[in-house]
């Protein structure tokens, strides 16, 4: 039987921070989406002051000040490189990796001896601190499911220590007692609010609900979830996304475009018509790429030039994926060419399954914070208010602008922003 | 050793012996380590370009560079303005030149362990030893590896 692994960094945003910033090592920390200043990110000191995930920062302002937090706005870059580093830290322990959001990997760790559990979870964490400065908890269990409970243990109990191995089921039950049904992977607000209608508040309760009943209110994803509590896997290791087919959206332009909102209208409708076969497909993309070329007969005046950028987590929400497409092609346009075809790959495709479909919840705080993060990514590379037509929802007036505006360096991704030392 | 022709470049081994980065016309660009004891069977073909990158980085995701802000490092080679490899996974050990944390600030210097005592040490007598205290918030951030000066 499989044993997963999940490995989350700590407060990921807040602690990229802190590795190139260690005066703030204790110090409460918030990190924003820039969009519309909701915390995505907050430091342990934070979340004892009750300012909660996605709360608007403005609202919070006495707070802040009368604790002297430290606020950043999102630092895209930073975190990207971050992430990377990490799996690829991980990726040496076990090659049956499932890079699942920007700051989590599941592993397959079956071959790990049940024994040494612990100590290996132990050796992740301290290794992946060593070579990152990024702390990480670990949670072993039989399902992505209970692996994903055992994690969220690992950092609230002091005996684990930022390890749990809950492959034992003799200490399921209190272990899904100590969960909130809230906090069970998939179930969002609405779901919960409902379940709990039903006098159905952890996890346990979940896990010993009526079967038929649950499949009649929740689906088919209700009982799946059931079997997942009950360590019955139902949703394996998603390996390789990347060497699943790409998905690929670019055309010759009839007359050469010289006009560069021309251009950016043509990437834009690649991008979404790219972002649309994801969610026909049920996919998500990992990576955005965008190409540009100007008529290769003309071999005096060629240019070509390609950029990818990652997404801040696997996804197929059109503004995002037509965003990254802007913000690259932004970084590689020569205004004074004559363009013959442009175009975009999406690569990194994964399964929406766990992502989308299992989300009961339309409005799942944590998504949407981290979709807000890349939409702050392409405004700041493509100039204020690039998406404000997929954000003019979300605050259209932005009160906390220009109150909490800092962003760190981007310190491992340009020489000119490294880090200084005496 | 591979140590003809004339240097390109100041690529030092932080603090102890340096590399060099040797070029002779015509022929491929060679790169030795002058302390070596034995003479590297790559060193005696060349296949595709030599990747700096590669050389100065034998831990990609535990590698990052730091830029030099001061003089306190001058005698071991370590310049204002310097870009410093520094290797997180390599442990830190007596003598070597190393990124520290002291009360929330990054600072290089060279380690010293004597006796159960820690001290940084500066290499530039205008700047003090810094013998860490109990009380202090220490921490090693890294090893440096390698120096890339601009002349
Ligand atoms: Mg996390």
């Amino acid at each position: 039987m499989t044993v997963f692994a999940i490995v989350d960094c700590n407060n990921f945003y807040v602690s990229c921070e802190r590795v190139f910033n260690p005066a703030l090592n204790g110090k409460p920390v918030i990190v924003l989406s820039n969009n519309d200043g909701c915390a995505v990110a907050r430091s342990n000191e934070v979340k004892k002051l009750g300012i909660g995930m996605g709360s608007p920062v403005f609202k919070q302002k006495d707070t802040i000040e009368k604790h002297g937090i430290h606020v950043f706005s999102s630092n895209y870059a930073l975190y990207g490189d971050m992430s990377r580093r990490v799996v690829q830290v991980l990726s040496e322990f076990s090659q049956d990796l499932e890079v699942y959001s920007i700051d989590e990997s599941f592993l397959d760790i079956s071959r790990v001896r049940p024994d040494r559990r612990t100590a290996f979870g132990r050796t992740l964490m301290a290794t992946v601190k060593k070579f990152t400065g990024i702390p990480v908890s670990v949670g072993m269990a039989r399902t992505k499911t209970l692996s994903k409970i055992a994690v969220r243990l690992a950092k609230k109990s002091a005996k684990a220590d930022g390890v749990l191995d809950l492959t034992d089921p003799r200490h399921h039950d209190r272990a899904l007692e100590l969960t909130p049904v809230d906090d069970v992977w998939g179930v969002g607000w609405r779901y919960a609010k409902f379940l709990k209608v039903y006098g159905i508040a952890n996890a346990r309760q979940l896990r010993d609900a009526d079967r038929t009943f649950i499949r009649k209110k929740m689906g088919v994803n209700g009982t799946r979830l059931i079997d997942e509590l009950k360590g019955v896997s139902c949703y394996p290791l998603d390996r390789n996304p990347s060497q699943k087919k790409n998905i690929t959206v670019s055309r010759s332009f009839g007359h050469a475009v010289t006009n560069l909102d021309g251009l950016r209208e043509a990437v834009t409708s690649y991008a979404a018509r790219g972002a649309e076969k994801l969610r026909r497909e049920k996919l998500t993309a990992g990576l955005v790429t965008v190409f540009i070329m100007t008529d290769r007969f003309k071999p005096e005046s060629f240019y070509y030039n390609t950029k990818t950028l990652r997404l801040a987590a696997p996804t197929s929400n059109s503004p995002e994926i037509i965003g990254a497409a802007l913000a690259g092609l932004a970084e590689i346009l020569r205004p004074d060419s004559l363009y013959k075809k442009a175009g975009i790959y999406l690569t990194e495709l994964g399964p929406a399954s766990m992502v989308q479909t299992v989300l009961f919840d339309p409005v799942d705080r944590e998504r949407s914070a981290r979709l807000m993060a890349s939409l702050d990514a392409i405004n700041t590379a493509m100039g204020k208010n690039t998406l404000t037509y997929a954000s003019a929802g979300l605050s259209p007036s932005r009160p906390w602008h220009g109150m909490f505006n800092h962003r760190s360096p981007a310190w491992t991704t340009r020489w000119d922003q490294l880090p200084r030392v005496k | 050793m591979a140590r003809k022709g004339k240097t390109l470049s100041g690529i030092w081994k932080a603090g102890e012996e340096h590399l060099q980065v040797a070029a002779q016309v015509g022929r491929p660009i060679f790169f030795s380590r002058v302390q070596a004891g034995f003479p590297s069977p790559a060193d005696d073909y060349v296949e595709g370009r030599l990747d700096l990158n590669a050389h100065l980085v034998r831990h990609p995701a535990a590698t990052f560079f730091v830029r030099v802000a001061g003089d306190s490092m001058i005698n071991a080679g370590i310049r204002p303005d310097d870009i410093l490899v520094v290797d997180r996974s390599l442990d830190a050990a007596d003598r070597r030149v190393v990124i520290a944390v002291i009360d929330g600030e990054l600072t290089v210097k060279r380690l010293r362990m004597q006796n159960g005592r820690i001290s940084l040490m500066a290499e530039n007598p205008d700047y003090p030893d810094i013998e860490i205290q109990p009380s202090m918030a220490f921490e090693i951030w890294g090893v440096v590896t390698h120096v890339i000066h601009a002349f």
